[in-house]
């Protein structure tokens, strides 16, 4: 089954056209990073930008993934395809991972509307895998109307899925923090809809009206955009659900509708969405300058200059310079300036 | 471009409800360096097969120890060829008779592990005969 590089055309053709199995090994493809995803990429991307994103984050065992699996079956209820890109952690030893958001997700095996697919962080930090926008950008292109993120437990500063998604959904459960918790900066900041989970358990109702309390502190003028180019989000509501018996999920995902097509036609789904490219544009040039420095024929002008900066000869900034200096002109700067 | 980890899916076929086994190999092949999928207990052919299809994995590793091995080892198998995913690579472990292993094996099962078998082996095993692929 060795599959020459050439194929990611056809890939993304048949993908296209509806075989599940083109898709999966496309974004097999794209989370390597094969010269064939990106030539599949370049016919997909201007064939997407019509599913709505939706990341949902949180710290790990809020029931992200229960919620998800609920999500997706009231998608389905109302005939809508729908994806979930689900990351977990790899390991920082050994590279390995346990995919298990899945586990929750079973209930939909055999319904050719509901694609699942797991990611491992491999390395990533903020929350997601590196390929998660590319891999969104896949299934938004071959039909899925909705396209779930969910990421890795967070902690209280994993905040890039806002930077992919149209709305960002951070779920909290009861019994997770006094109010303290919901004033400090990070995680909650990014919030388009907060969701406490989890409503069957003692506590929910005082925890939802604790958080809604605090968000209402920080309401006033959350306009405009702040110099971190994530377009800051209103104070965004509180909601009640359960992803155990899907009570509260009905209304949820109404709330999901009702945010994406709030943004539709304004000046902020521009913003969050030139966010997002900002994102991926800068993604893809940090990992092409990393391969033009470490290509043949730069690499020992690369090395030597580290060796430099190792041996306190040259400062790091002066380094990054000249390197950046000599990506820009094509040229390997001359040995010494 | 860097050598992509393993992936493997680790599933529970059938109605036992003992998972200890799939539990200790997921961990142990995460410690081996691969990227498992774990979907756990009571997963019809039907999960296993979609499952490994939309993971697009390398390897589907199943542990039964209920004795309907006979029954849900080859429909998982066919399930996975009409899926077009005739190459995958599965596995076999749990309490499986030797008497019924021939069969297994010409239904499409690559190996059976019994009892005893070492992570360090299963993981050998799935490195070795794993299919190769590009990227």
């Amino acid at each position: 089954m060795t599959r020459p590089a050439a194929t990611g055309s056809c890939l993304a053709q048949e993908a296209r056209g509806g075989s599940r199995l083109a898709l999966s090994r496309l974004l097999t493809a794209v989370e390597s990073r094969t010269p064939g995803a990106e030539e599949a990429l370049r016919l997909l991307y201007p064939l997407a930008g019509g599913a709505h994103v939706v990341g949902i984050t949180g710290p790990p065992g809020g029931g992200k993934s229960t919620l998800v699996a609920a999500l997706v079956a009231e998608a389905r209820a109302r005939h809508r395809a729908v994806a979930v890109l689900a990351i977990d952690p790899s390991s920082p030893v050994t590279g390995g991972a346990i995919l298990g958001d899945r586990i929750r997700m079973q209930q939909h095996a055999g319904d050719r509307d509901v694609f699942i697919r797991s990611m491992a962080a491999r390395g990533h930090l903020g929350g997601l895998a590196g390929t998660t926008a590319e891999s969104a950008a896949v299934l938004d292109a071959c039909g899925f109307g909705l396209v779930f993120i969910e990421t890795v437990g967070t902690g209280q500063s994993e905040v890039e899925v806002a930077s992919i998604a149209d709305t960002t959904v951070v779920v909290q459960a009861p019994e997770m923090g006094d109010e303290i918790q919901a004033m400090k900066a990070g995680l909650l900041e990014v919030a388009d809809l907060v969701v406490v989970n989890k409503s069957d358990r003692p506590g929910a109702d005082r925890a939802a009206a604790q958080l809604r309390a605090m968000l209402d502190l920080g309401n006033a003028e959350r306009a405009g955009t702040s110099e971190h180019s994530r377009p800051r989000p209103k104070r965004p509501e509180v909601l009640l659900a359960s992803g155990l018996d899907a009570a509260g999920v009905p209304e949820l995902l109404t709330a999901l509708d009702g945010h994406h097509a709030g943004r539709a036609g304004a000046d902020r789904p521009q913003a969050a969405r030139i966010a997002r490219a900002r994102a991926q544009v800068e993604g893809i040039l940090a990992d092409r300058s990393r391969e033009a420095l470490w290509s043949a024929a730069r690499r020992a002008e690369t090395e030597a200059l580290l060796e430099q900066v190792a041996a306190h000869e040259l400062d790091p900034y002066a380094a990054a310079d000249r390197l950046l200096q000599q990506l820009g002109t094509g040229q390997p700067a001359a040995t010494s300036s | 471009m860097t050598a992509r980890p393993l992936k493997v899916l680790i599933a529970k076929p059938g109605l036992d409800g003992h998972d200890r086994g799939a539990k200790v190999l997921a961990r142990g092949l995460r410690d081996e360096g691969f990227e498992v999928v774990y979907t756990g207990l009571r997963q019809t052919p039907e999960m296993v097969a979609t499952a490994a299809l939309q993971e697009d994995v390398d390897v589907v590793g199943l542990s039964i120890l209920s004795g309907a091995h006979m029954t849900l080892l080859p429909r998982i198998c066919q399930l996975l060829r009409d899926e077009g995913m005739d190459q995958v690579l599965v596995t076999a472990g749990g309490i499986i008779p030797a008497e019924d292993i021939p069969a297994l094996k010409a239904a499409g099962v690559a190996e059976v592990f019994g009892p005893g078998t070492s992570i360090g082996q299963v993981a050998d095993f799935m490195r070795q005969h794993a299919p190769p692929r590009a990227g």
